[in-house]
């Protein structure tokens, strides 16, 4: 069976399959935390030398990760939205935003909540951590970038080069202040590569999905009520049940 | 336009004038127009002169500690100099129609973004370049020191006003552009400010500039092959 996949870059025809979608990924979502945080709380065990605050981890390294995969998501929706001129795929690169920030922001509090009994402090200028807080600013300019040009199609296309001048300038910021904090140490203290306990990679795998399926729900609601904003004066928004009731 | 019909443009036009006298054209004109408001040059150079010396005002006058404080403080005060005078880089063609007929003409709007970026940094970056031993001085650096900082500062201006043309460029003709434009660029000039401090500090504990220098080398022709276009896109979408 051939689907038509182009019929759904229309967003007319995407906000109804939007709609459908949205309740399973919430519920799966749901679901996964709650099986997620109960092995994590309860099935793996206390670790041997971070004894009960390493739990903290089964937050923060799945917001970690999502909060770049998000800005990769999102750029590659920009520059299809830049070079196809679609327009949904612009509406996508911004409802993904937000999200990926506040996931950057989860996961810089999470890191300082457990840095300060393992490491003694807040904050370490490490390259991870300086990298993610540099990754939150550049949602930051992307965010902003878009408020504050009125014309949709001008915010679109403008924040779309910007999040791809910002891909580019990733690796290079990564490895710079990576070489910076090498060239004056080294860093004091790394997860070892020992294996982890089956039941942390559970906890661990399940949170990451959850956290995805959340940022998918979250995003697919946010696009939803971008297209109904954009659309607001055209014939099928106004023949929606719950616009008219 | 095709990159076809482009070329052909390119070639007829070739006979009045080349592109490299274009670019000169361009950038005597971005030149003069500076030099006829001067005030503007001199206060992003004041700004730069006092932003250095509010850090020992700030931190205290230990010269030991000054001196470690240097090639940060320097670097930091010239990235905020440069995001100062971005604002300026397009607005006032923009206001009186200039950069529209820029967008209209034959040649490669590239080329003549890369004109306006080269007479912007010899505007706003040479001069920081030319005050910086000065300042230097202030934070009791050394004669090598010195000579490293310069030759970074050289380097690493011309990035910070390619990267600065992108976010000017995109911004153009909004309201609060000026913070803006610092939320945009200063992320992105991060490398920047790593490897150009890095590099005193590297000289003054005795290990290698080589590679600091190449790593800003490398970068600044990354900068130099990509941001032009980028720009000339920005201003596209600007200007719809």
């Amino acid at each position: 069976m051939a689907i038509n996949w182009f019929k759904y870059s229309a967003p007319t025809a995407f906000y109804g399959l939007a709609g459908k979608l949205v309740p399973w990924f919430a519920w799966s979502s749901a679901i996964l935390f709650a099986i997620g945080l109960y092995i994590s709380f309860f099935v793996a065990p206390t670790d041997a030398t971070q004894s009960e605050a390493y739990r903290i981890m089964f937050i923060h390294v799945p917001t970690s990760i999502l909060s770049m995969f998000i800005y990769l998501v999102m750029a590659f929706y920009a520059a299809v939205g830049l070079v196809f001129n679609t327009r949904l795929s612009s509406m996508m690169a911004t409802a993904l935003a937000p999200t990926g920030a506040l996931f950057a922001f989860i996961s810089l509090w999470t890191g300082a909540m457990w840095g300060k009994p393992m490491w003694g402090a807040w904050w370490v200028w490490d390259a991870r951590l300086t990298s993610e807080l540099i990754l939150l600013f550049l949602y930051f300019g992307f965010i902003a970038l878009h408020a504050s040009i009125d014309d949709p199609r001008r915010a679109d296309r403008a924040a779309a080069l910007l999040a791809i001048v910002g891909s580019v300038n990733v690796p290079i910021i990564y490895f710079s202040v990576k070489w910076w904090n090498t060239l004056h140490q080294g860093s004091t203290i790394k997860f070892s590569g020992t294996s982890m306990h089956i039941a942390m990679q559970q906890a661990l795998f399940t949170m990451l999905l959850a956290c995805w399926t959340y940022s998918v729900a979250i995003s697919l609601l946010r696009v939803r009520s971008i297209v109904l904003e954009r659309e607001r004066n055209t014939q099928w928004v106004a023949e929606l049940e719950e616009v008219r009731s | 336009m095709s990159s076809m019909d482009k070329s052909l443009t390119a070639g007829t036009a070739k006979d009045k004038l080349s592109l490299f006298g274009l670019l000169g054209l361009v950038i005597r004109r971005d030149l003069i127009l500076a030099m006829r408001r001067r005030a503007d040059v001199l206060t992003t150079l004041v700004f730069f002169v006092m932003v250095v010396s509010l850090f020992p005002l700030g931190v205290g006058p230990e010269l030991d500690m000054l001196r470690k404080m240097a090639p940060g403080v320097v670097w930091v005060a010239a990235l905020l100099a440069s995001m100062l005078s971005l604002g300026r880089l397009f607005s006032a063609d923009y206001l009186d129609g200039t950069l529209e007929q820029l967008l209209l003409a034959p040649q490669p709007l590239s080329l003549l973004v890369l004109g306006k970026i080269i007479a912007h940094w010899m505007v706003s970056g040479l001069p920081l370049v030319l005050m910086a031993p000065v300042l230097g001085l202030q934070f009791d650096m050394s004669a090598q020191a010195l000579w490293v900082l310069i030759a970074t500062l050289l380097l690493g201006t011309p990035i910070l006003s390619m990267i600065g043309a992108v976010g000017a460029a995109l911004t153009l003709g909004l309201r609060g552009g000026g913070v803006l434009v610092s939320l945009l660029v200063l992320p992105l000039c991060i490398p920047v400010l790593i490897f150009g401090a890095g590099a005193v500090e590297a000289v003054t504990s005795g290990m290698s500039v080589v590679s600091h220098l190449s790593l800003l080398g490398a970068m600044m022709l990354l900068a130099l092959v990509f941001t032009p276009w980028v720009t000339a896109q920005a201003l596209r979408i600007s200007m719809e």
